[in-house]
């Protein structure tokens, strides 16, 4: 089965080994998946602002639980990109690449799966990111303004790809890669 | 203009003082012998009504005036915001060190005051090394062990080695002129030189500041190095004493094993009276009013005794202060708690100014200044780039075995962090002059080293840091979605490295917490105590008593309390809130029902001090000349000064000079709660994108606690607001669907959170979450009311106390819990007022 995720994923037989370790050391119970109450014994995620959006991250959609294969599967997104590696026209885009971090990062904000960041949805994260000092009209004015400096399109809500394109500059290689993967 | 009086009147003060201390002209250490007193010699022939006897006081007098003087000097420079920012504290005491040893030497012709190691080791480095040690994040101390060891030992090693084998490749080459020294005393000179400066390092960091784990390696490497610069340093000197010919294998041996037993043994010392002193506050509880003090003398004998011992003491008190901390602080009444913190920062903060201040002054004596060019700046060279080399080394080594590798930049720091201090100085002093001919060249050597380092690398640390910063960071200017995004990439990736952590690492952990829980705990801590374990209760009631009276001081602040403003007629009455504790403290307060709009609400003087702090993250410049509306100029500000910080960019708990929470830990405690209230709307529900946040509308604005919270009469209220509510949720989570969830009630548990606490250790392992919330009718998981808390425009929700009813499912609560309700009133009727 490691060849399978090699291939798919990009992850070394040593990294599958470590990774599976912690599968089993979150799997309290031996289930042989994972539900969110293993994931809220990470207790450093409490601490997260985003914290339960990644645990959500987890769970495709309708899911309770994650088997090993999704478990690698999303953390494979943050392997660092592969530079040298050949550019085959017809291979699929492997799961590190840069569009497929952003798409991941996408889906964190859009939670209802529309393909777009509307503002009530940005207005939620702004709401988890920033301190409690801020007050309501302050939180819209920002999600106003962010959506004026990414919309393109005028509807009022961000697609993907207009939020690629306003995350041109920025290094998604580096800041999304964990250093645990490398 | 005020402060220019001010600080006018303090040098005057100063003048005045070093001025008019007669002094015989003798050279006098500050612990020396005072002149004999000659009462019986006078011949008494008249009564006199009022005499001068400044024999019987002397010794005293002059003590309590340097205190006072020092003290003063810190005042005098503390007045002046830009200079404290760009020069290090350090650097400054000296300097004033400098001006006042000028001062003496002009009135006396001699130095007669010097930092004797005497004083120095007995006297002011206690305190400060046991005020490390007791406040010391242990966690991250013992997570980074390896390094810091690493560091400590080896890198110490190294740089007395190959100081002093260079200097004396040197020497032969002929440069230095004619030295009468030999090659031990040349490693002599190396091994004292050697050692990274607590003091020192940790003067200069609270400037500069860096994430937690470069400042726990520097840190632990500067407390740690002791037992190897003490064992370096006394077998060189024992084998200059011996003589070249007398070294032979044996010998060497039994340096290298002199090391470990005093290294262990120091540290064994420590433990020892670590568990002494947790033993004896367990049985405190009636002279709570000198508990304090037994925290300082015990620390103090253990010091003393692995003196006595031979032992490393600086590692006794250290490893004291690291083991006792849990255990005191649960054994002793809060004010004692509170007192042994105050007292502590008070002895540490003061021994370093005078000790920086003496370093100073100890400069200014013609008669210890040799000069040798050659000698002096090569030590220097050779102590930087050794340094240098050793710590990448060290790093390259390390970052093989380490998960979360040490990048350039830190190793920048650490290298350049390696500063000298006035342990060097006073090891340089107590060279034996009979034995050591060069003594006084090493000490002027040494004196220089020590400047350098603290004085200039202190200074450019921080801009140097910056300027290594901003480079790597762009200059372009950065759309709010860019800003919001990289601090939510910040986020994402610590959630994911958390998630997929470190296994090998947490085993141990947890092996060890498991140990401590059953067999340390019992003994050492008191049983009321560790029932009070409960995580989250404890730091509840903390935030809370804080919470209060910060809220207080700001009203107090702000002059009215024009921020507090509600839809009834409030009485905030917090002196009952606050029953025992701090009713003393807190007046009466009665808000006044001035109905201030909701956008005049004095915001700012309500918001916390957001003086943004240079730190090695550096945030992206805000390029304001290019933003062309104010609003925008505002909306990327308040973006920038609110994002949560991604942990990594938290600063280190340890400060000298700060106490109590600090505003990431502020931080810390909203997301948690606020995390903790999400999960309670049932995780499923989110995910599926029913938000209940919705329906409850997380109140951001300026509300104030209810007034009915505070009174005893909520208790008739509390449960018909539950009811009110249960159902509503029942409602709701009723639509998330899902299976039931259990809520586990277990006594001692409770989310173990450590960044809540300083570093109290919890060990309870988590069973099941208590976010994954039950939902019984007529039960109301109290939690749910606690989303539609009173957010007080301060502290945010802090105000919430824990217990809404003893009815609730909540595992926050311990259904057992025998305490009062009326301790903490909950909030009842939680109030979300439009904005």
């Amino acid at each position: 089965q490691t060849y399978l995720f090699q291939y798919t994923f990009a992850v070394t037989p040593a990294h599958i080994k470590r990774l599976y370790k912690r599968f089993q050391a979150l799997d309290k119970g031996n289930k042989g998946y994972l539900s969110p109450q293993d994931f809220g014994s990470v207790k450093e995620l409490a601490t997260n602002p985003i914290g339960d959006r990644i645990i959500g991250a987890f769970f495709s959609q309708g899911q309770e639980t994650v088997d090993f294969h999704s478990f690698v599967r999303i953390l494979a997104h943050f392997r660092p990109l592969d530079k040298n590696r050949a550019k085959r026209p017809d291979s699929p885009e492997p799961i590190n690449s840069r569009i497929s971090k952003l798409r991941f990062a996408f889906q964190l904000y859009d939670q209802d799966n529309d393909g777009k960041i509307s503002r009530d949805e940005l207005l939620q994260v702004l709401r988890t990111m920033l301190e409690m000092q801020v007050t309501e009209e302050q939180l819209e004015s920002i999600a106003d303004r962010t959506i004026q400096e990414a919309d393109l399109d005028g509807d009022n809500a961000i697609s993907f790809d207009e939020f690629r394109k306003s995350l041109e500059k920025v290094n998604i290689e580096h800041k999304m890669s964990s250093r645990f993967l490398h | 203009m005020g402060s220019k009086m001010e600080s006018s009147l303090l040098w005057l003060l100063l003048f005045l003082c070093i001025f008019s201390t007669p002094t015989d002209g003798k050279p006098m250490t500050i612990l020396g012998q005072p002149p004999p007193a000659n009462i019986s010699g006078t011949n008494l022939t008249e009564l006199s009504i009022v005499s001068l006897h400044w024999d019987h006081v002397t010794q005293p007098y002059i003590v309590a005036l340097w205190i006072f003087v020092t003290g003063l000097a810190k005042l005098v420079f503390e007045l002046n915001h830009k200079l404290t920012a760009t020069i290090p504290e350090s650097a400054l005491l000296i300097f004033i060190g400098f001006v006042l040893g000028g001062m003496i030497w002009g009135a006396d012709k001699a130095q007669t005051f010097t930092l004797t190691p005497v004083t120095f080791f007995y006297y002011l480095l206690p305190q400060i090394i046991l005020d490390a040690g007791y406040f010391m994040p242990n966690k991250l101390f013992f997570g980074n062990m390896g390094a810091i060891l690493t560091y400590a030992i080896l890198g110490t090693v190294w740089n007395a080695v190959t100081v002093g084998l260079s200097l004396w490749g040197v020497y032969l080459g002929g440069i230095m002129g004619d030295l009468k020294i030999n090659l031990l005393e040349f490693m002599l000179f190396g091994s004292l030189l050697s050692a990274v400066d607590p003091v020192a390092v940790l003067a200069v960091f609270e400037e500069v500041h860096v994430n937690e784990v470069l400042f726990i390696l520097v840190f632990g490497e500067s407390l740690l190095n002791d037992g190897v610069t003490v064992v370096l340093y006394n077998v060189c000197d024992a084998f200059v004493t011996l003589g070249a010919d007398r070294i032979n294998a044996v010998e060497i041996i039994k340096g290298i094993v002199s090391f470990l037993v005093v290294a262990f043994g120091g540290a064994l010392v420590g433990v020892v009276f670590a568990v002494l002193l947790s033993l004896l506050t367990r049985c405190t509880k009636n002279i709570q009013i000198i508990e304090p003090g037994f925290i300082f003398i015990v620390s103090y004998l253990s010091y003393l005794t692995a003196e006595m011992l031979s032992l490393s003491s600086i590692l006794a008190i250290t490893f004291c202060g690291v083991c006792c901390q849990k255990y005191v602080n649960a054994n002793m009444a809060e004010s004692s708690v509170t007192t042994v913190r105050y007292a502590m920062k008070v002895f540490a903060n003061g021994s370093e100014t005078i000790i920086f201040v003496f370093l100073g002054i100890s400069a200014i004596d013609p008669e210890i200044w040799v000069w040798n060019t050659a000698f002096i700046l090569l030590t220097l060279v050779f102590v930087l780039v050794y340094r240098i080399i050793g710590v990448f080394a060290l790093t390259w080594i390390l970052n093989r075995f380490r998960l979360i590798p040490l990048e350039i930049i830190d190793q920048v720091v650490l290298s350049y962090g390696g500063l000298r201090g006035a342990v060097a100085y006073a090891l340089a002093f107590m060279l034996d002059g009979n034995k050591v001919r060069e003594k006084n060249l090493m000490i002027s050597t040494t004196l220089i080293v020590v400047y350098f380092t603290v004085v200039l690398q202190g200074v450019t640390m921080k801009p140097l840091v910056t300027w290594l910063k901003v480079k790597r960071t762009s200059k372009t200017e950065v759309s709010l979605i860019e800003k919001l995004q990289n601090r939510a990439f910040d986020h994402i990736l610590i959630a994911i490295e958390d998630i997929s952590g470190q296994i090998g690492h947490n085993y141990m952990r947890e092996k060890w917490n498991k140990f401590e829980e059953k067999w340390l705990r019992p003994i050492l801590m008191k049983s009321s105590a560790r029932k009070k374990q409960d995580q989250l209760f404890n730091v509840f009631h903390q935030l809370n008593l804080k919470d209060a009276m910060s809220y207080v001081t700001e009203g107090e602040r702000c002059g009215s309390l024009a921020f507090v403003r509600s839809e009834n007629n409030v009485n905030l009455d917090f002196k009952k809130k606050l029953a025992s504790d701090i009713s003393d403290i807190m007046p009466d307060i009665n808000s006044d029902s001035s109905d201030t709009g909701p956008y005049t609400i004095p915001m700012t003087c309500i918001m916390q001090d957001n003086v943004p702090t240079v730190c090695l993250d550096v945030e992206e410049d805000m390029r304001g000349k290019s933003m062309r509306d104010t609003e925008n100029i505002n909306t990327h500000h308040v973006l920038q000064m609110h994002l949560y910080k991604a942990r990594k960019q938290h600063r280190h708990r340890y400060s000298r000079k700060e106490m109590g929470l600090n505003k990431d830990e502020n931080e810390v405690q909203e997301i948690f709660q606020r995390t903790m209230r999400n999960r309670l709307e049932s995780f499923k529900s989110t995910k599926m994108g029913v938000t209940q946040s919705k329906k409850i509308k997380p109140a951001k604005k300026d509300q104030i606690p209810n007034g009915k919270h505070k009174t005893h009469s909520f208790e008739d209220a509390d449960f018909s607001d539950d009811n009110v509510f249960s159902s509503d949720f029942a409602g709701g989570v009723a639509s998330g669907g899902g299976g039931p969830t259990r809520l586990s009630i277990r006594s001692g548990g409770g989310i173990e959170n450590p960044a809540f606490m300083p570093d109290v250790d919890h060990a309870s392992p988590l069973h099941t979450p208590p976010w994954s919330a039950v939902v019984d009718d007529g039960v109301a998981p109290s939690q749910r009311a606690q989303v539609q808390l009173p957010w007080s425009p301060s502290n945010a929700s802090r105000l919430t106390p824990l217990r809404i009813s003893t009815r609730s499912n909540d595992s926050f609560i311990l259904a057992d819990r025998p305490t009062a309700q009326g301790e903490q009133p909950p909030p009842s009727q939680p109030k979300s007022t439009p904005k």
